[in-house]
């Protein structure tokens, strides 16, 4: 069992899911705060969920905000780096720079790719976390 | 992560977070933490500078950059203005030359670059001369 729990974990570094920062979380979980990862997982989604939410949003507006857009990314990215979230941080970084063009003919085709593909890293990364964390 | 964790417990250092994220609230948090460093967290530069007025005074502060109401260079500014000598360290993700120019010309002592990790925290403490390794 704890064999297949390392070897899935190995699996989401290989994969690119997760990177040293999440090394150094679980370092810093001790006796005083066992479940220290968890806790910190647990919040990263909730977050995350309420960003993509609002993202989603956004976007199906209709009329670009990329200010607002920009910050969204900006915080799901701040929060994907301090959790070791490797992917997801990337694909903010790239949605980002399609804000930033704030060319709203090409992002319209673009973003709605790269938002299915930073969802779909997240929804990954999401539940090969969780499945860790339920085999543990 | 090689080497051992120093325990600053005995020297009673204490330290505000200043971030917008609850996730990078929990994480360095915790790292202070680990550390042996009391520490309080605040959730944007306003709040950084009302626990000032209040009275509270900290050894070190970790300031963000990007953050609602008053960002990291603001609040930063304000302190200083304030006449707060507190060792004030940006952590941000953005590290383009411009923007660390300005948030450090606002008045920081140092700066590091997310994420935040236990060797960068000590890196900090180290620079700022809060923390001499024996």
């Amino acid at each position: 069992m704890q064999r297949q729990v390392a070897l899935i974990k190995q699996s989401l570094f290989d994969q690119g899911y997760l990177d040293e920062q999440f090394i150094e979380l679980e370092e810093l979980q001790d006796d005083a705060n066992p479940n220290f990862v968890e806790e910190v997982a647990t919040l990263y989604f909730k977050d995350s969920a309420r960003l993509i939410s609002n993202i989603e949003q956004a976007l199906e507006r209709g009329s670009f905000d990329f200010n607002r857009l920009d910050n969204y990314m900006h915080q799901f990215k701040g929060s994907s780096t301090s959790i070791g979230a490797s992917k997801v941080k990337t694909e903010c970084t790239m949605f980002r720079e399609y804000c930033r063009v704030g060319n709203a003919e090409g992002f319209l085709t673009i973003p709605y790719l790269r938002r299915v593909q930073m969802f779909e890293d997240f929804q990954a990364t999401e539940e090969r976390a969780r499945n860790v964390e339920k085999e543990a | 992560m090689a080497g051992e964790v120093p325990n600053l417990e005995a020297s009673k250092l204490t330290a505000l977070v200043v971030d917008d994220n609850f996730v990078n609230q929990s994480v360095h948090h915790k790292l202070l933490d680990r550390l042996g460093i009391k520490n309080d967290v605040v959730s944007n530069g306003q709040e950084a500078v009302d626990v000032h007025c209040s009275g509270r005074n900290y050894d070190l502060i970790l300031m963000d950059m990007d953050m609602p109401i008053m960002n990291g260079i603001q609040a930063t500014r304000r302190l200083r203005e304030m006449g707060i000598e507190s060792k004030i360290a940006g952590v941000t993700t953005r590290a383009e030359e411009e923007e660390v120019k300005e948030f450090m010309e606002a008045g920081l002592n140092d700066f590091q670059e997310k994420p935040l990790t236990i060797s960068k925290l000590v890196s900090i403490l180290h620079n700022l001369e809060l923390y001499v390794q024996t």
